[in-house]
């Protein structure tokens, strides 16, 4: 045994094994898909091919307005994100504000859809608290006003949802490309050549930088064609955006509504395609304009407003995601809270132990999924780090977009498909099948948050310990793990808060066995008490939480004799 | 009062501790002034301090003046000061002629932009090269094109950040040569942080030697 693991063929195997885990289930489920969409699925009685699938897809009456929806909350949720993104960074790249909001990013990111979502509902909703606020100055009768948010009919509140979520997202993604540039000294030359900091940035930064920046956004593209959760806690309802349109078909009592499911599931695919061509298009017709703009010489565009609308972008999306956890977390705690008082009269902690209300099962699923998924993506993304480094094999940028693959395809079009993959193995709505859907996603944020600590690891380190005779696994568990300790933890964290948000995967891969806290959630939402909406999302937004703390504080106990492991000074 | 640009009373302190000044010079149109000391000492974060892009963790007191006017609170991009570094800092998506125009002043047509690049580029002997990938030039070539970059944009002072020490030695002399002439012709006060005696020598001005004992000294 001991001689096997030294042998260091099992670490060369796992790349590969890493791919067949992670990329066979997700072909076979978009064939699982594609084939039943032109007629194939012999468990259904679907033994001949036929286009009677599509046919059914293209003559169904909500298709029409569901196809709308999702554009139009898709598309203006993607351009408004990243355009908030780049206008926040390039307004206060280098002020003390955006040192702040760095640090705010993660657990913004860490938020859930779901819990995320509920909150942001109990803000907007005629009687939620932006109403409250406004009340006093507006209705004078004591009643909450009629409109139809969240849930308007184009999709309006979702857009809204989604650039709160998107936005930091994108900001991450921003902040970590900068830290490969010589940002700072490249502002200020141009600067000092004349140009006003907002426009020093779009034209220096933003082109070198908008290269890493592409497939979050083709990333976020997808996401938001096609999402859920999010959809069914904040978007209409009829007709709904398409892929929860899809979802009822594929969870109809009627199982012939699978057919057009699966060609509808497939058309999800083009339309995220399409959306991924045209925003391509637009960004060679941006570049085109914008070559003459660069060098024209114009040293300012956005002055001292700039600057300001930067701070208040950046002040609402912040206020708001914190308004969204706080709203939660007191609806949890609510007996009786009349429009339009701002705080509830009457608080009952009870709520939490209500008879009826299972907050264990829930809990527990999601904490033991959550945290195998985290420990399977951990070990193969370090066994194909570690194999890399060993090996000098570097992945080049198609395997990134590879690892990028599950974020790029629409769930709801492979999920099916896998699922009856995994019947006919006969392994659905097994744990095991549980964990490899969550997998799928934890799998890329944890690889994407790893590689670079890895790979800047200050190599001298390792030659040193190799001329002190150290050997590779000694050297792996007794240098590099421990070194490399904050980094690993933090990628931990971003893996069990990808998994803990999950929703389509539970429903799909657990068959329904399974109820996770999203599930809960997004149940709650339609059940309409929103003392129970409020446990499960505040639950599920802190549990995240709770997950980076210990990545921080962890580290911090255990290093705290050594003043050097408080700032990667070990990389270079 | 002086046309170039003069350091009046300026204190350089980090974490409570002074690292340079107070610190009076002035230095006046065509002249070279160089500031020399340990790293460490401060230099580059002086002149961070007159470019007005100094971190906050360090405090500076006192004034900047250049062409008679207070620049010492100015936004970085008002006040007119030129500044080669170490690295070239040449704009990696643009062209060697792009980042040229991009140091021009606005409000110049589209031919006219071109024609002062390439009559730029001629001078210095990089004819030709407008369209070329910055990453294609060798870098004494890059260093000139930072150079011209800086100048297109009219600066009112130089500052040097000892753009020579990464060039090697026969390099060296000749770009610190344009460099020198570049500023007489066009009459800019320059100050240079270096380490290097020959830079000093060649600059032949005044030298301020600044070092963590709080002390300056200044020879003639």
């Amino acid at each position: 045994m001991k001689a096997w693991f030294q042998s260091a063929l099992w670490l060369r195997a796992m790349p590969a094994l890493t791919v067949v885990i992670f990329l066979l289930p997700v072909i076979a489920g978009l064939l699982g898909t594609l084939l039943p969409s032109f007629g194939y699925l012999p468990g259904l009685g679907g033994d001949r091919f036929s286009l009677e699938p599509w046919r059914r897809l293209l003559a169904a009456p909500e298709l029409p307005g569901a196809l709308l929806v999702s554009l139009i909350s898709g598309l203006g949720a993607t351009l408004l994100s990243f355009l908030l993104a780049i206008g926040i960074a390039a307004t206060l790249q280098g002020t003390r504000l955006f040192a702040l909001l760095r640090r705010l990013l993660a657990p913004l990111l860490a938020m859930p859809h779901a819990a995320l979502a509920l909150g942001f509902a109990f803000l907007i909703a005629p009687s939620g608290w932006l109403m409250r606020g406004f009340a006093p100055l507006l209705f004078a009768d004591g009643s909450p006003p009629a409109f139809p948010l969240p849930g308007d009919s184009l999709g309006l509140a979702l857009m809204a949802g989604m650039v709160l979520k998107e936005t930091p997202f994108l900001l991450l993604a921003i902040v970590a490309a900068l830290g490969q540039l010589p940002a700072e000294a490249m502002l200020a030359t141009s600067r000092l050549l004349g140009y006003r900091p907002a426009t020093a940035w779009l034209k220096t930064i933003l082109p070198q930088l908008y290269r890493q920046l592409r497939l979050p956004i083709y990333a976020v593209l997808a996401f938001s064609l096609s999402v859920v959760d999010m959809s069914m806690i904040l978007g209409p309802s009829t007709p709904p955006s398409l892929a929860v349109l899809l979802l009822r078909w594929f969870n109809a009592a009627d199982l012939d509504s699978i057919f057009p499911a699966t060609a509808g599931a497939a058309l999800q695919i083009l339309l995220v395609a399409a959306a991924i061509l045209l925003w391509h298009l637009g960004e060679r017709a941006v570049t085109r304009l914008g070559a003459g703009w660069l060098i024209a010489g114009r040293r300012s565009h956005l002055g001292a407003p700039g600057r300001l609308l930067g701070s208040a972008a950046a002040l609402v999306l912040a206020g708001f995601a914190s308004l969204a956890i706080l709203a939660l977390a007191i609806w949890s705690a609510t007996e009786s809270w009349r429009f339009p008082a701002l705080l509830p009269q009457a608080w009952n902690i009870g709520n939490w132990a209500r008879p009826g209300l299972d907050i264990a099962r829930p809990l527990g699923t999601s904490l033991w999924l959550g945290a195998a998924a985290t420990a399977l993506a951990l070990l193969l993304t370090l066994g194909c780090l570690e194999n890399e480094r060993r090996h000098g094999v570097h992945p080049s940028g198609r395997v990134l977009w590879l690892i990028y693959l599950p974020l790029l395809v629409p769930q709801i079009s492979f999920l099916f498909g896998a699922e009856t993959l995994f019947t006919f193995l006969g392994l659905d709505a097994s744990a095991l099948t549980l964990i490899w859907s969550h997998l799928l996603f934890v799998l890329p944020y944890v690889f994407l948050m790893l590689a670079d600590p890895w790979r800047t690891l200050d190599e001298r380190y390792i030659r040193t310990g190799l001329c002190l005779g150290a050997g590779r696994g000694r050297l792996f568990f007794a240098l590099m793990l421990p070194m490399l300790l904050r980094p690993i933890l933090v990628a931990a964290a971003v893996g069990f808060s990808v998994s803990i948000a999950l929703y389509l995967p539970t429903l799909f891969a657990g068959s329904g066995r399974f109820d996770s806290l999203t599930i809960e959630a997004v149940a709650a939402s339609a059940g309409g008490d929103r003392r129970i909406a409020g446990v499960y999302g505040f639950l599920q937004a802190t549990l995240p939480l709770a997950g980076f703390a210990v990545a921080l504080l962890l580290p911090a106990i255990v290093f705290r004799h050594r003043r050097g492991m408080h700032v990667a000074v070990h990389q270079r | 009062m002086s046309k170039g640009l003069v350091l009046d009373h300026v204190v350089l302190a980090l974490a409570g501790r002074v690292l340079i000044g107070p610190l009076d010079l002035s230095i006046a149109p065509g002249e070279v002034v160089t500031l020399m000391g340990p790293s460490g000492s401060g230099k580059s974060s002086l002149l961070a301090f007159l470019c007005g892009t100094l971190d906050p963790v360090f405090r500076c007191r006192g004034r900047v003046r250049l062409k008679d006017e207070d620049i010492t609170r100015w936004a970085p991009e008002r006040r007119r000061l030129g500044i080669l570094f170490q690295e070239d800092l040449l704009f990696p998506h643009l062209s060697v002629g792009s980042n040229l125009a991009f140091g021009l002043p606005p409000g110049l047509s589209g031919d006219e932009r071109r024609q002062r690049v390439e009559a730029a580029l001629d001078e210095a002997g990089l004819g030709g090269f407008a369209s070329r990938d910055p990453a294609t030039l060798s870098g004494g070539q890059r260093a000139r094109a930072s150079l011209l970059r800086m100048l297109l944009s009219q600066p009112h002072a130089l500052l040097l950040d000892e753009p020579f020490s990464r060039l090697d030695s026969r390099l060296r002399g000749q770009f610190r040569e344009l460099v020198f002439a570049r500023a007489r012709t066009n009459d800019l006060p320059v100050l240079m942080v270096t380490h290097d005696m020959a830079d000093a020598a060649a600059a032949g001005g005044k030298i301020v030697t600044v070092g963590q004992d709080l002390t300056f000294k200044s020879a003639e």
